[in-house]
């Protein structure tokens, strides 16, 4: 049986691969973020994930407005990166698990969701930082993917409470997977920010601290807000707070906190690393 | 449960627009030009003859007033979204510090130094307004 061994969350903001690239991990304006990710190194290692279920939302990479799925499931044997258009570095490119990104699909749909599904798929910031932060100067990533798209873009957005619930469905097809895998599923993005309009670099501790708090022993506590709410309180990119709710989802009923950390700002965001186990 | 009053779903939220579907189909043009700026090629042509390429994604007049004046603001009311809007950012080398100072009419200073306090225990509209 293939064994969920956690879920890690992160920020993926486009200034940390830069900060990577130049050597900056100990620059006092980034170690207070990198320290944090020094504990999830040390599980990686202990836990030896090989493949990775990661939450994310396409910042105008793979997906246009010409066609905006509001859940896309990547079903690909390889995954590139490609250019972004605003001079980040190109990110290795990812192994996929096409047979398990199907049995993904087969639950879902099962479940009464309509995902789309994506033989080719190019995935951007949003899926190669996380991996950048977790697996510092790897010659190729050690897991294989399977990329779940959330939009956080063009508004109506999916309600949070319809992210935990996809998420939800992930395990159970996560939980059915009859295959030896060792799995560790990520949530990326957030938390607050706001990068567009007259609020442009709002952040709000309070509401990141009580979705910190929550999303490991009540993460339904996330859904009670609409959308609309969602972006008051967080920001208008704040809201890719989805991608963590329903990576909370797909690591199953119960969950315990084994490492946080918390920093305010990291260029316009407040960002954040957890790292949570099965309970 | 963070305080939120019963009809603040309602209220318009301050200096914020949502990218709703009117948004984006007003916005279309302006949008679909970004994203070509995911080629190389199609950022030289942009800074090459900026006016034959914004004639040819069929800018509105409002969105190519608004990119000839780098106004971004200009551009979020014209249906651009900042995701897109991005990557016309980089062909001018702007981060998106720049473009939030641009937006707030603060200096880049002003807008990191606005960000910092917030990470020293300021809210947002204490950082905002100090």
């Amino acid at each position: 049986m293939a064994e969920i061994v956690g879920a890690y969350f992160t920020s993926h903001v486009p200034a940390i691969s830069g900060a990577i690239h130049r050597g900056d991990q100990q620059q006092p304006y980034w170690k207070p973020f990198f320290d944090g990710f020094i504990r999830v190194h040390e599980w990686l290692a202990a836990m030896k994930p090989d493949v990775a279920v990661v939450f994310s939302n396409d910042h105008g990479l793979n997906f246009f407005l010409n066609a905006m799925p509001t859940f896309a499931v990547g079903a690909a044997s390889e995954y590139a990166n490609a250019d972004e258009g605003w001079g980040l570095p190109l990110y290795k490119t990812f192994k996929g698990h096409p047979e398990l990104s199907w049995h993904v699909i087969e639950q879902l749909v099962a479940d009464e969701f309509d995902p789309v599904t994506c033989q080719q798929m190019l995935v951007d910031h949003a899926v190669s930082i996380p991996f950048e932060l977790a697996y510092p100067g790897a010659q190729e990533w050690p897991v294989r993917l399977v990329p779940i798209g959330i939009n956080t873009v063009q508004h109506p957005l999916p309600s949070a409470k319809r992210c935990l619930a996809l998420g939800r469905s992930v395990h159970r097809a996560l939980a059915s997977w009859q295959g030896a895998e060792r799995i560790v599923v990520i949530g990326t993005g957030g938390l607050s920010h706001q990068l567009d309009g007259e609020r442009a670099g709002f952040m709000n501790p309070d509401y990141d601290r009580f979705c910190l708090d929550h999303l490991a022993a009540d993460p339904d506590a996330l859904t009670g807000h609409s959308i609309e709410v969602m972006v008051r309180l967080s920001g208008t990119q704040g809201v890719e707070v989805l991608n963590w709710i329903a990576a909370r989802g797909a690591l199953g009923p119960g969950a315990v906190e084994v490492h946080r950390n918390y920093h305010i700002p990291i260029s316009n965001t407040a960002a954040a690393t957890l790292l949570l186990e099965p309970a | 449960m963070p305080p939120t009053s019963p009809k603040s779903a309602a209220e318009p939220i301050p200096g914020t627009t949502l990218f709703d579907g009117q948004a984006a189909a007003k916005g279309y043009q302006l949008n679909a030009m970004c994203f070509s700026f995911n080629e190389a090629a199609n950022r030289a042509a942009f800074l090459a003859d900026e006016e034959a390429y914004c004639a040819r994604y069929g800018l509105t007049p409002e969105q190519r007033a608004a990119v000839a004046k780098r106004d971004v603001l200009g551009m979020i009311a014209a249906g651009g979204n900042i995701y897109y809007l991005a990557k016309l950012a980089g062909i001018f080398g702007l981060n998106v510090q720049d473009v939030g100072a641009l937006q707030t009419g603060k200096t880049v200073d002003q807008f990191k130094a606005m960000l910092l306090a917030q990470g020293q225990g300021q809210s947002y509209e204490e950082a905002a307004n100090g």
